[in-house]
């Protein structure tokens, strides 16, 4: 999974728990169905939070989730597809 | 076949007993199936919070929880009494206090934090510290609350006691509501909690 393949980003680069999640709900809810939203989060909790949050959502699913470095700093990317 | 209802004397039964049979099966059945839809319409997921402690650290916690069940789809209601109206309270939430005196895990003596000022140095190097943390302040939490849906309400009984304005609480924010409302909410919550 990949930056180009998501529908939308939600980038919540320097926001901590728990924005990342109440961000996502918000921004999973505008998707429509087969969208996959991108969220950047450099809250290292968010690798918990946001697997948590999809597995409990109906309509969520966890595609992917990695750790990178952007500028130095770890980033978070998850990937949410919105069901069809 | 239960006890009460005993066979006929060469243990057949008629066709009115059958009968009779079917329509006590079919009243079950539809009594299920009324009883079905109506859980799954039912409500959402139900939490409520009692949040009763006004520091700027007891603060957060019925903040990041009723946000993020709010998230999950959950109806959250956060019943504020007490020293937890001032989260509520527009003016005091920006500057809820904080004090070393009693806390063990404060790095400084009771005997130091009990001097002048003290406090108010805590609640700022714990302010500072949220900030620098990347941790939302208490007022972007209950803007994110409410615009999530979660009910956050402020106990009529303590605003009066404490001699508050209905007009000094966030917009948004439920007043007139007492214990018999938060006991209601509660017995129909799945999670109850008090802060």
């Amino acid at each position: 999974m990949s930056t180009e393949t998501a529908t939308e980003t939600l980038d919540v680069k320097g926001q901590n728990c728990p924005m990342p999640v109440i961000k996502t709900k918000g921004a999973f809810d505008g998707l429509a169905a087969g969208d996959v939203l991108e969220i950047v989060s450099t809250d290292s909790g968010s690798m918990s939070d946001i697997k948590g949050w999809a597995e409990s959502t109906e309509g969520a699913e966890l595609v992917d989730q990695e750790e990178a470095t952007e500028d130095g700093t770890a980033v978070y990317k998850h990937y949410v597809r919105k069901a069809e | 076949m239960s006890a009460d209802t005993p066979p006929s004397s060469d243990g057949e039964l008629s066709p009115d007993d059958v009968a009779d049979l079917r329509a006590q099966i079919e009243a079950l059945e539809s009594e299920v199936s009324d009883l079905r839809s109506e859980v799954d319409e039912g409500s959402a997921d139900k939490m409520v919070i009692i949040a009763t402690k006004g520091t700027l650290d007891m603060a957060y916690p019925p903040l990041i929880l009723a946000s993020t069940a709010a998230a999950f789809g959950y109806d959250v209601t956060v019943f504020h009494t007490f020293w937890g109206l001032e989260i509520l309270h527009e003016e005091n939430s920006k500057d809820l206090g904080l004090s070393s005196v009693g806390n063990p895990n404060m790095p400084v003596p009771n005997a130091i934090a009990a001097l002048p000022g003290m406090d108010r140095m805590t609640a700022r190097m714990m302010r500072n510290r949220i900030e620098d943390n990347d941790v939302a302040s208490v007022e972007e939490l209950i803007e994110t609350s409410l615009a999530s849906g979660v009910d956050l309400q402020a106990c009529q009984m303590t605003i009066d006691l404490l001699g508050y304005d209905e007009d000094d609480f966030y917009d948004g924010v439920t007043t007139g509501v007492g214990a018999a409302s938060a006991f209601q909410d509660m017995a129909d919550a799945d999670i109850q909690l008090l802060v």
